[in-house]
């Protein structure tokens, strides 16, 4: 959980150089078609992408862009939730489920790899039976 | 105690699953949008729903509750909308026409940047206000607005008279429009 965490972070601190113009449209949602930027040409969405265009153009860094777009169109323009605050709580969820599971897994096959026991040994036969059953049988031979 | 652990999980399985569909049911009951055309064309007059906006041509918000007493054309737009740029002139003069008599209409900027906004309103010289609903919050929830422009008329009284959806452009429709006005100031 710890090493995937630190991945989805890593992310961000990728993010040192310009940001790729592709890379934002594919991060960010048409707020009228609800679709991503670069699957979208919508009027608006044109105008986000030249907007996207223009602030690479005077420098600004990938976190700055989507939050100029995010101040004018809200969170939900956002394709995936922010890692931070509440939206933290999407990135941790499925990691924490996941984690959940292969916990009830393990524990689910040591109960059940308990459980199984060898055969037991078959009950000895009555005395008597074994007396007369060997008495049949020699009889038989004969 | 293993048959009474598996009654308790299955009764909170069942329980979350009635949860979720009452989550369901309350959201489509409490769904204000898209029924306040169907109302308005009914004649029943659905209450405007409130909001509180920030504005885009002066600093400071607005509360459509605090235009109780006075008729208002609420038209939701965007700077991208071709019909809105058909309509704006007609918008802005059905405003100066009947300022005087009560009336205010108030542009309902949604899903556009304030910017744009601000550069449409200055080239069609609008002089009414205007609010920004970037996200579309108070236009597609609250209004149900699905497309732009759409024009809602709201009585004296802040209830819903009549819904344009789609540009008032067309000679009926500013004269169904001018009607709506007229209606609203007689409330």
């Amino acid at each position: 959980m710890a090493l995937a965490a630190v991945c989805a972070f890593a992310a961000d601190a990728q993010a040192a150089g310009p940001p790729d113009a592709a890379d934002l449209e594919a991060e960010l949602v048409c707020p009228v078609c609800e679709t991503t930027l670069d699957q979208s040409d919508a009027p608006v969405a044109l105008r986000m992408k030249a907007f996207i265009r223009e602030r690479i153009a005077a420098g600004d860094t990938e976190r700055e862009i989507k939050d100029a777009l995010v101040s004018e169109f809200g969170r939900g323009v956002l394709a995936t939730p922010p890692k931070s605050g509440f939206g933290l709580i999407a990135w941790l969820l499925p990691l924490g489920a996941l984690v959940a599971g292969v916990i009830a897994v393990v524990l689910l096959v040591r109960r059940w790899s308990g459980r199984r026991e060898p055969p037991a040994p078959p009950a000895p036969l009555d005395p008597d039976l074994e007396r007369r059953v060997d008495e049949e049988l020699a009889r038989f031979e004969r | 105690m293993a048959h009474r652990g598996r009654l308790v999980a299955q009764g909170v399985a069942v329980g979350l699953v009635a949860l979720l569909f009452l989550l369901l049911v309350w959201s489509l009951v409490t769904e204000e949008g898209g029924d306040l055309a169907a109302a308005a064309a009914r004649g029943e007059r659905p209450e405007a729903p409130d909001f509180t906006l920030e504005r885009l041509d002066r600093e400071g918000e607005l509360t459509l509750s605090t235009l109780r007493g006075k008729a208002v054309v609420l038209n939701a737009w965007a700077s991208w909308c071709l019909p809105c740029k058909e309509e704006a002139p007609l918008l802005e003069q059905v405003w100066r026409e009947n300022r005087s008599r009560g009336l205010v209409v108030v542009g309902l900027n949604s899903k556009d940047f304030r910017k744009d906004a601000q550069r449409f309103a200055r080239r069609f010289d609008l002089t009414f206000p205007l609010v920004y609903d970037g996200p579309g919050d108070v236009a597609a929830d609250r209004y149900g607005v699905t497309g732009f422009p759409e024009t809602f008329v709201l009585d004296r009284e802040g209830r819903v008279l009549e819904v344009f959806v789609g540009g008032v452009d067309a000679d009926e429709d500013r004269a169904r429009l001018r009607a709506a006005v007229d209606r609203a100031l007689a409330t």
